[in-house]
């Protein structure tokens, strides 16, 4: 009765080919928009904002970036953690080489240098496939975190080995430093997010995206139907780097505001992000969001629920902590393993029938 | 159902910890991950002096002391939270025990005015108050420790390490990086040779870094190590037959969890320590009357007398010194983080105090002022008997060399005020 495709007129191809072509689902896209640029920033603190909102808008645009390769190219990818700190280090040395160039175009640029990072390090997948692809992509996991502890000329020469963001305005407004205020961050990191969410929607609704399925499907079936796999695997790489630069940029400059290679993007980060694509959905863009929300949000609301409610010892909480996160993925991968999506698709085709089931 | 849901879960993550009372003091501590062996007697020091206090004296000034804790597994991203989740409690002062989270802290303390004491970790040109006002290590840091280390060697060597092979085995982290520099200059003042030799975290596989410590032969090594890695790097030296009292660690490389495991072949690792160990200490008797027998302490009764143990108490001893500190000068007993800053820029601990705190010869005396939040930056180098079980010194205090040090702290934190345009204070 809500959710369906009659009555659901259409006169110009134009509003055929609208990114949500469903009137419930357009609706819907609009409310959660405004929530998020008009509800949410009135009441938005420090630590809404440091410890639930920012880690996850930036991880779900990790998770996109990722559910592009993995997800719609079938390319198995454990080098994220990896092309994360190319983001991150690409964007510590444009804010300090050219300090008055915005830090807008800084975080676009830096998922620029990862794309082209990202492109060297899946031209293996042209001929390697499966898990052979997966140890390709965790070497350059290895070699990207080694070559940023190893060469100084990346970190400044800082005696530490330390990269701290010196503080950026945009607009006069503080968005890295400490000055940044909890709603500055937010919201730059909002304006990413839909930015990549509203390209990666498209990208996979047209021929770039049907390409990457094509490949993911049957990748000898899709060349002889004409689908290049040199480009397709490429561009599939490049998005999907370009977004996940973009997340290592804003978890270093907007989060986390300094960073260690190898504590903030090591091999953790590759299998956390992973973790969240699978738990949210392969090929799924409302996935990619389902699982950051829940590797993210789950771990912060038992901590607190588990120390500040009942009052347990805290390292009897981290203890429980893991275990449920652990025994939750378990169980839902059991009972569903298509992820998060699968059950907003099954919930849409209930809609689609409510309330007349047969 | 959703919507309840949801509510359920906004109202969850909102709920603070307990409402607090006017003394709050956090502990960023981490009892999980590869650290906890060194994290937990730590973090059970700091909670036990602060429970002596409220338990013996009713707080500090009369006002009760709260320590919530928080779990960081000694990692930034939760660091992070644990800090924005009480830094509202109007936090008084935060010791965070990761030079990781500290790098993270030092922008965000300054631009929300609190107080983050680094004792022996964290950036060491901290030490310079003229660039960093809300951060304190006293009383000594990395490159100290680094100093000291060189200067025990060279008493050990008629004054002369030329031609000798120090190899650095370290931490690949920020913690760990932190002495090359000092010690680069330092062999280039007294012509050793030094090798680096990297770990990655957490540690625990070290054959190729040891097997190369084999091949080089170093006459000494040097480690920076944290975790699980002192305890893997003692043992693979033990392994290789690396003669044990050439093996020096920093600080946080020589608590007996660390040395304990290699067991007898550890015997003879030497440590630096910026205090005393032991259980002879008179605060002990009160710890173990109104903490442990009373049933509130934070551990089992074997940490009491351990090195990281004595740590955290010695930490949560400054911090305590402070606020009185702060309350004097306010004339006020219910004091706000900005005078417990000023309390710590004020702090003078001397020997008579530190016998009135039952600690007599513990730690060496602290003046600090608007300039130096670095302190003496004097250590005593200590030596593991495995067979009694205990740290023993087999040195007496030894300063750092300031000639070397000095230089590389005011270039590094005037790096630090020009990369973050800061003024310097102090005039």
């Amino acid at each position: 009765m809500f959710y369906r495709e009659a009555g659901d007129f259409k006169t110009t191809y134009r509003e055929d080919s609208q990114t949500f072509p469903i009137k419930f689902d357009r609706l819907r896209f609009y409310a959660v928009l405004a929530v998020a640029y008009g509800v949410i920033p009135l009441f938005i603190n420090d630590y809404w904002a440091n410890a639930v909102f920012v880690p996850f808008l930036i991880y779900a645009i990790a998770a996109i970036g990722l559910n592009v390769l993995v997800g719609y190219a079938g390319q198995v990818s454990l080098g994220t953690g990896g092309f994360m700190a190319v983001g991150a280090y690409a964007c510590y040395k444009l804010m300090t080489a050219f300090p008055e160039v915005s830090i807008f175009i800084h975080v676009l640029l830096a998922g620029g240098v990862t794309a082209v990072v990202g492109v060297l390090f899946g031209l293996p997948s042209l001929r390697i496939k499966g898990f052979y692809l997966a140890v390709a992509t965790l070497a350059a996991q290895f070699f990207l975190v080694w070559l940023f502890n190893k060469v100084p000329w990346f970190y400044n020469y800082s005696a530490s080995g330390q990269i701290n963001a010196p503080d950026r305005t945009i607009f006069g407004v503080f968005v890295t430093g400490a000055q940044t205020s909890a709603m500055a961050k937010y919201m730059f990191c909002l304006v990413m997010l839909t930015i990549v969410a509203v390209l990666a929607r498209n990208l996979t609704r047209g021929t770039v995206g049907r390409k990457w399925m094509a490949i993911r499907d049957m990748d000898i079936a899709a060349e002889i139907i004409g689908v290049n796999p040199l480009t397709t695997k490429m561009t599939a790489f490049m998005v999907s780097s370009f977004f996940i630069g973009i997340a290592g940029a804003l978890f270093f400059s907007v989060y986390l505001g300094a960073a260690e290679v190898g504590e903030a993007f090591g091999i953790q980060k590759s299998f956390l992000i992973l973790f969240m694509v699978i738990i949210g959905g392969l090929g799924s863009i409302f996935g990619s969001f389902a699982g950051a929300a829940f590797l993210v949000l789950l771990p912060v609301l038992l901590k607190n629920l588990l120390v500040g409610a009942l009052n347990w010892p805290t390292d009897l909480a981290a203890h429980i902590e893991l275990m449920i996160v652990g025994a939750l993925i378990v169980i839902f991968l059991i009972a569903e393993p298509h992820g998060l999506a699968q059950l907003w698709r099954v919930a849409k085709e209930k809609l689609r029938l409510w309330p007349f089931p047969h | 159902m959703k919507t309840t849901f949801a509510a359920l879960v906004a109202a969850t993550i909102t709920m603070a910890a307990p409402a607090m009372a006017d003394l709050t003091v956090p502990n960023l501590s981490y009892r999980t991950g590869p650290y906890a062996a060194n994290g937990i007697p730590y973090a059970d020091g700091f909670n036990d002096y602060f429970t002596l206090l409220n338990e013996r004296d009713g707080g500090i000034g009369g006002e009760k002391v709260q320590v919530p804790e928080c779990e960081t597994a000694y990692n930034t991203e939760k660091g992070v939270e644990c800090y924005e989740a009480t830094k509202g409690q109007a936090a008084l002062a935060y010791n965070p025990l990761s030079t990781g989270i500290t790098y993270q802290l030092i922008p965000k303390v300054t631009a929300d005015k609190h107080v983050l004491y680094t004792p022996g970790y964290g950036r060491t040109s901290a030490a310079n108050g003229k660039v960093f006002e809300w951060v304190f290590n006293y009383p000594a840091n990395y490159w100290d420790g680094a100093s000291v280390a060189i200067k025990y060697l060279l008493s050990q060597n008629g004054d002369d390490l030329k031609g000798k092979k120090i190899a650095l085995v370290y931490h690949n982290s920020a913690y760990g990086k932190e002495p090359i520099r000092t010690l680069e200059e330092l062999s280039k003042k007294h012509g050793f040779e030094l090798s680096t030799i990297p770990v990655d975290h957490p540690g625990q596989e070290q054959k190729s870094q040891w097997l190369q410590i084999r091949r080089d032969k170093p006459d000494y090594v040097i480690m920076y190590g944290w975790g699980v890695m002192n305890q893997v790097a003692i043992q693979e030296a033990v392994n290789i037959k690396f003669p044990m009292e050439n093996f020096i660690g920093i600080w946080w490389s020589g608590s007996e969890n660390d040395v304990g495991p290699a067991g007898e072949g550890a015997n003879g690792y030497k440590s630096i320590s910026f205090h005393g160990v032991g259980s002879n200490f008179p605060v002990y008797a009160d710890l173990q009357k109104y903490v442990f027998d009373a049933g509130k302490a934070a551990g089992p009764a074997d940490e009491l007398g351990t090195v990281l143990y004595s740590r955290g108490m010695y930490a949560a001893m400054i911090i305590s010194e402070a606020i009185r500190e702060a309350q004097t000068m306010a004339g006020h007993s219910a004091v706000t983080p900005e005078e417990v800053r000023d309390g710590f820029e004020h702090l003078n601990l001397t020997e008579e105090r530190l016998t009135e705190l039952g600690l007599p010869g513990f730690a060496q005396p602290i003046a600090a002022t608007c300039e130096d939040h670095g302190g003496p930056g004097s250590a005593i180098m200590l030596q593991w008997d495995a067979v009694a079980k205990t740290w023993g010194p087999v040195s007496d205090w030894i300063t750092a060399d300031a000639d070397v040090i000095d230089p590389l702290i005011a270039e590094d934190s005037a790096a630090f005020a020009a990369e973050s345009g800061i003024a310097e204070r102090c005039k």
